[in-house]
């Protein structure tokens, strides 16, 4: 019994973080129709921002709260403009165009954030551990779990339901939803269609950034950072389905179940088991488990 | 007409002026320097545990021996009297990148010859190419055994002991120090390094402590970063023991993670070379772990005229004590002086060739800071040297992390014979190992 609810927790603890990505992922692919390459770059983006606020405010004494939360501001604000001027500065120049130019061009931002981190932050691991230890140790099923690695469910779960609720019952939300099923039709009705990108791909950009700030605390940052990451977000959105929520949701609790399983019963099968259920999906399901049903447009 | 040929004879005789005392200057330039070729880590995940401290420590033994403020026998200037002039590489960019940079060294820059590398993989990519163009390549720190075990090579040499000392000498200082192992368990990054580490010290375990039941057997990949579900199962196993042979930010990482949940608490944690993570770790580094450091090295070295002046000089130029990659690459270029020396006094002090360089090399034996090390594997090319290994003690009147309970082991003791392979003379075992 204590086996399975360790796995539970390990699982859902992996999923939180891997959600808050695979979430601005999917949205930017459901409203741009983007598959961003560059979303690996953001969340390291948002680490390394997350890494050096919290630096700067030890260096001030600062309390670790206060670096924490000082850490979330300046992630949120430096991700949502990057990915406004990214967009608008860009992305922009090459809607309309077929969706394998804007795939390399993504890419292009994948290589140039990667070396504009390097140039920055340098080659050499950062830490910046402060914040981990703020919410102490949590004993549960045996084990002594960080209370921080266990806010991070609550916290990803907390995202997902605003978003959701953000998309479906408020105004902001159905515009973007009009976008995603039909954006001729959203023009033609007066929606700024230009000004949804805009703020969908920040917002995706900002969620990414916010995973990374999410889990600086307990990780060493350094090169290389971002594509593992991005290939995880890849299989999740795929088994979940491209631009769905709820999909991203299951698809990250199924992958972080999958390598938690693996971890604990057959650790030689960890990286083999994520891609298996991920197989498994897009036999039966090549759309992904979530893909919302699509009329045919004539 | 008698114009025309007094200016060609001006001319001839200017040529002549100029030309002879510069042809006569260029061998005598050549004979005044010895060109190094240096290959470490500059960037990339490798760079900052052990890429930039063997660049310092290279850069720091050159500058002395240029200046000739080397203790004895390592005083003369340079390399027998010629200037070393380093060409330093950065590693980083995989074996084929680096294969590349191999022949453009010799080939392009015209090293003498090259000393560095680092990564197992790099090892294993370069010496043959090294064999091939029949120039002198010596490797500093890589660990795995399959270099001189797998081949066999006349121009490349390793100046370091390889992996299979870490382990062995590891599994001999828990049972001098009475550690129970009923039940162990491993974490281990999933390549040549990790699972060859992990191979040896199993294989060494189960000489040692017959009756040990190997539990949670973990191989994350390397630059996994998150380690929860790994630190789960190794809780969840409660093992007598957890053994690791991660290293730079995995290992750091790994720490910071697994520390406030207990893990070092419930088992005893064994590093087989954990010493370049205590700077950065400082009090996060739980007391009582176990480490080692790939040597004699750093905090674990022993007193000797020649460590003193590198321990204090290293420390002096970087603010910081030197770690395992600093010392490996400093006993690399004491060895290649001793070998240049060596082959000059041979033949009435000229530059040697690289024949005479590695009829010097062969067999060599010299004193560095790590102790002395001897080239007495793969027919003289593949060194072994004594190791240590201690428990970790946070100091907080230095604020840094104290090593205690120094052990140290004979060369002899923690590496096979000649003519064995390591993991047959660790599953026969360790026959002939010399440890009194």
């Amino acid at each position: 019994m204590n086996l399975f609810l360790t796995i539970v927790l390990d699982g859902l603890i992996e999923a939180s973080w891997l959600f808050v990505v695979a979430l601005g992922l999917t949205l930017i692919f459901g409203v741009l129709k983007i598959l961003n390459i560059a979303h690996g770059s953001f969340y390291a983006l948002g680490a390394y921002i997350a890494a050096t606020a919290v630096t700067i405010a030890a260096a001030h004494s600062l309390p670790p709260a206060l670096g924490f939360v000082a850490m979330l501001i300046s992630v949120a604000l430096i991700a949502s403009i990057v990915g406004l001027l990214l967009e608008r500065g860009l992305l922009k120049l090459f809607y309309g165009r077929d969706e394998v130019v804007l795939l390399l061009v993504t890419y292009a931002v994948f290589l140039i954030l990667e070396d504009t981190t390097k140039l920055i932050w340098g080659v050499n691991p950062i830490y910046a551990s402060q914040p981990y230890e703020l919410f102490g140790n949590v004993e549960f099923a045996g084990l002594f779990y960080v209370g921080y690695d266990l806010l991070l469910i609550p916290a990803a779960a907390a995202i997902g339901l605003a978003v959701w609720f953000g998309l479906n019952r408020t105004v902001m939300g159905k515009i973007v939803l009009a976008v995603i099923h039909n954006e001729e039709m959203s023009l033609s009705m007066g929606v700024r269609v230009n000004r949804v990108y805009a703020a969908a791909f920040a917002f995706g950009v900002l969620l990414a950034g916010l995973a990374g700030a999410l889990t600086a605390p307990k990780i060493s940052m350094q090169p290389g950072l971002s594509s593992d990451v991005i290939i995880l977000s890849f299989a999740i959105v795929v088994i979940g389905g491209l631009g769905s929520v709820e999909g991203a949701a299951i698809g990250a609790v199924l992958v972080g179940l999958a390598r938690a399983t693996s971890v604990h019963l057959m650790p030689q099968a960890e990286l083999f088991m994520i891609y298996l259920i991920m197989a498994a999906v897009l036999m039966f399901r090549p759309e992904g488990l979530f893909k919302r049903e699509t009329a045919r447009r004539i | 007409m008698d114009h025309f040929r007094r200016t060609s004879r001006s001319v001839v005789l200017l040529t002549a002026a100029i030309a002879i005392p510069v042809a006569l200057a260029a061998p005598a330039y050549a004979e005044d320097s010895f060109k190094l070729g240096v290959v470490t880590f500059l960037s990339g995940p490798a760079a900052d545990s052990f890429g930039i401290p063997a660049r310092n420590g290279g850069q720091f033994v050159i500058d002395e021996l240029n200046k000739g403020a080397a203790p004895a026998p390592y005083d003369k200037v340079g390399f027998g009297g010629m200037k070393i002039e380093p060409v330093v590489i950065d590693e980083n960019g995989g074996a084929t990148k680096q294969v590349q940079e191999l022949r453009n060294l010799y080939e392009r820059e015209n090293v003498d010859v090259v000393l560095g590398y680092i990564g197992s993989g790099d090892c294993l990519a370069v010496a043959p190419i090294a064999e091939e163009l029949k120039k002198m390549l010596v490797l500093m720190d890589c660990g795995t055994p399959r270099i001189f075990e797998e081949a066999k090579y006349n121009y490349v040499f390793r100046t370091a002991a390889h992996a299979t000392m870490d382990n062995v000498g590891l599994i001999r200082y828990m049972k001098a120090k009475n550690i129970k192992m009923d039940t162990l368990s491993a974490i281990n990054q999933d390549y040549a390094w990790g699972q060859d580490s992990r191979a040896d010290f199993v294989a060494a375990a189960g000489q040692l402590y017959p009756d040990v039941k190997l539990q949670a057997d973990l191989l994350p990949k390397f630059g996994a970063g998150q380690y929860g579900t790994e630190i789960s199962a190794l809780v969840s196993a409660g093992s007598d023991v957890v053994y690791s042979s991660l290293w730079g930010g995995d290992l750091q990482a790994f720490i910071l993670q697994a520390t406030p949940r207990g893990l070092p608490k419930r088992s005893q944690l064994v590093l087989s070379a954990a010493d370049h993570v205590l700077p950065p770790l400082g009090d996060k580094m739980p007391d009582g772990t176990i480490i080692g450091a790939r040597g004699a090295y750093g905090l674990m070295s022993q007193k000797s005229p020649v460590n003193d002046w590198f321990f204090k000089g290293y420390q002096n130029v970087n603010g910081i004590y030197p770690v395992q990659a600093a010392y490996r690459i400093a006993q690399s270029i004491l060895g290649l002086k001793t070998a240049v020396e060596k082959a000059m006094a041979k033949n009435g002090g000229k530059k040697p060739s690289t024949d005479e360089l590695i009829a010097a090399m062969t067999g060599l034996e010299w004193q560095s800071p790590g102790g002395l090390i001897q080239m007495k594997l793969a027919d003289g090319h593949q060194a072994i040297q004594p190791i240590a290994f201690s428990r970790t003690k946070y100091n907080p009147d230095l604020r840094r992390v104290d090593l205690v309970d120094i052990q140290y082991f004979a060369a002899e003791c923690v590496n096979p014979p000649a003519g064995v392979k390591s993991i047959e003379w660790i599953k026969g075992g360790m026959a002939g190992a010399k440890c009194n």
